[in-house]
Parts: structure tokens; sequence; C-alpha cells
């Protein structure tokens, strides 16, 4: 039974391994070119596991800024993290023991998250330890490859993998969007929110990072306010 | 760049990131009850996800073109319940195809 739960968890692990490889190659390339050292750009992808958090970070550290202003930009563009922590800690089985949580909270990414909803069934640790695991290789092992190795993949095919991650966000989004109005409104209203951040004056000057923390209080509170989820439907 | 300041750096980030991913799952350790709570959850993934994806996703790649018709691939393939896999190197294919024909 566990022995399932683990492979089960491996087998959507390994899609997000091989985009984490391919994007963090990138991410290595790019902080070796900034003056992070071979053994720093791999130390950062293995504790941080997670994109823009680390290259904001690293480009703090390119001008040689303050400890403070890295933990503070940081602190803001993973925030994001706290909200979909909130999400995870519902869905991890509740007789999880508090070790295993704090293990399962190391790898909240944007994409192991996104797979974790995804998911009809409550998260069991072996679950989440084949679904991890695989990513955080394939992650600080890109980024190993990309700092030593620099322009080893060909322009043209680093561009095409950049879209790779968000192909994957759009596979969670799409069904049920198709299937329940209620998501569907809410996505919509999201996109118009990010769009309008993205190119309004004023508010698109704003981090990227609270943009995104704003449009998902904004609306997700409009959409549980306007459209509460019936209670037989909570687990889907 | 200093190897101490190199250190204290990375340090400084994973710390930070790590505390965020935490505090949640050390805090919330019961199911909440609350429905409007319950109902909020439930929206947050499909909202945080569109927010990061739309119009970032236009700007992923070389070129805008690729992009647009990798969005629409993804958008096809995810709308026929197609796997993550396949969505996610459908969108990649597609924008490397245009690209490599250099439109």
């Amino acid at each position: 039974m566990k022995i399932n739960e683990i492979k089960e968890g491996i087998k959507d692990g390994l899609p997000i391994a091989l985009g984490y490889f391919s994007v963090s190659v990138a991410f290595g390339v790019s902080a070796v070119g900034a003056g992070v050292p071979w053994w720093g750009t791999s130390l950062i992808s293995l504790t941080n596991l997670t994109s823009a958090g680390q290259k904001a970070g690293v480009d703090v550290m390119a001008v040689g800024g303050s400890v403070l202003l890295i933990v503070l930009t940081t602190l803001i563009i993973n925030m994001r993290y706290f909200l979909m922590g909130v999400s995870i800690s519902q869905k991890v089985e509740e007789k999880m023991p508090i070790w295993q949580r704090l293990l399962v909270a190391f790898g909240i990414t944007d994409e192991i998250y996104a797979v974790s909803m995804g998911k009809k069934h409550d998260l069991t640790a072996p679950y989440m330890a084949g679904l991890i695991i695989p990513p955080i290789f394939g992650w600080t092992g890109g980024t190993v490859l990309g700092s030593v190795a620099t322009n080893f993949m060909p322009q043209v095919l680093a561009d095409a993998m950049g879209i790779a991650l968000y192909g994957m966000f759009i596979a969670v989004i799409v069904p049920p969007s198709k299937e329940n109005k209620k998501v569907l409104c809410a996505v919509i209203m999201a996109i118009l929110l990010s769009v309008m951040f993205t190119y309004l004056p004023y508010i698109s000057k704003l981090e990227t990072g609270w943009a995104v923390i704003i449009i998902t209080v904004v609306v997700s509170g409009i959409a549980a306010t306007l459209f509460p989820v019936k209670e037989e439907a909570d687990n889907e | 760049m200093s190897n101490t300041y190199v250190f204290l750096s990375i340090a400084a980030m994973a710390l930070t990131t790590y505390f965020i991913r935490m505090l949640p799952m050390a805090i919330f350790r019961k199911k909440i009850e609350n429905r409007w709570i319950k109902s909020f959850l439930y929206y947050v993934p499909y909202v945080v996800l569109s927010a990061m994806t739309f119009p970032a996703i236009f700007s992923s790649t070389g070129s805008v073109l690729g992009a647009s018709v990798g969005c629409v691939v993804a958008i096809m393939l995810a709308y026929f319940n197609k796997g993550l896999l396949t969505v996610a190197i459908g969108a990649a294919a597609m924008a490397f195809l245009i690209q490599f024909a250099g439109m």
C-alpha cells in the first residue's frame, strides 16, 4: 500500500523534476553570470527550491545588497507559499504527525502545490515524499549543470522550455473550469486582475509577489462569499 | 563576492523561504470547519495559478507568437483532460517548433 503511494508520487513528481531541470539550468547560468560561485548557486537551489525567489535573491547579491534586503525580497516573492501552505495543511491526512508536516512544508512549490491540489484523495506522507524528492534532484541537478557548463543547451530549446511549467498550471486550471462555472468565474477574475497589475500605470510597479497575493486574497474572498462551496464538495 | 557574504545570503534566503512554508503547516493541524474559509481555500489554487500564468506565459519564451500558440495548445490539451506532462510538453514542443521555424 505504502509502496503504491510512493510510486504514485514519483509518477507525478517526475514530470515536475524534468521541467525543473531545464529551468534550473537557466538559473545556474544566469546566477554564475551574476557573480555567485557554482557551489553557491547549487546550495541556493538545494536549500530554497523555488524559482522566482532565488532569482530575486541573486539579483540583490549581484549588487552586494544587505542581508536584510535579501530577507525582505524573499519574503515578498515567496509569501504566496503561505496561502498554499494553508491549503496543503487541510489536504494532508489529518493524522499526519507534525514532523512529517514540517518535512512536507519544505516541498511546497507552485508546481508541487498544483499537482497536490489536483489529487482527489487526501495527501499521505509516502505520496508527498515521492512527489517532492524527484523535483529536488531535478532542480539542484540542473543548477549544478548550468553553473559548471554554461551554454550547453541551445538557446531556442531553453526558450521553449520556459513555457513548460506554465503548461502544468494550465493543466490544473482548465478541467475544473470546464465543469464548474464558479471556478471559471474566479479564474477569469484572476486573469483580468493579473493583466491589470501587469500593464496599468502605477499598480504595475508593484512587485509581482505582492500582486499575486493581493489577487489571490481578493478573488478567492469574492468567490467564497458569492459562491460558497457545498459541504459535500469539500474534497473536490 | 566573498564566501562569507554568499553563505550569509543563502542562509537568509533559505530560512526565510522555509519559515513561510512551515508556518501554516505548523499552525493549521486540524481540519478547518468554517464554511467561508473552506470555500476560500477551495478557490485559492485556481486563482493563484491563473494569476501567475496570465499574462506571464506570453513572455515565457523567446517569441510572443510561439508562446501564444503554445498556450492555446496547452488549453486545448487540458480541455480534453490530458495529463500534466502531455500538456506541458505539448506547449513546449509547439513553442519550440514556431521559434525554430523563425516565426
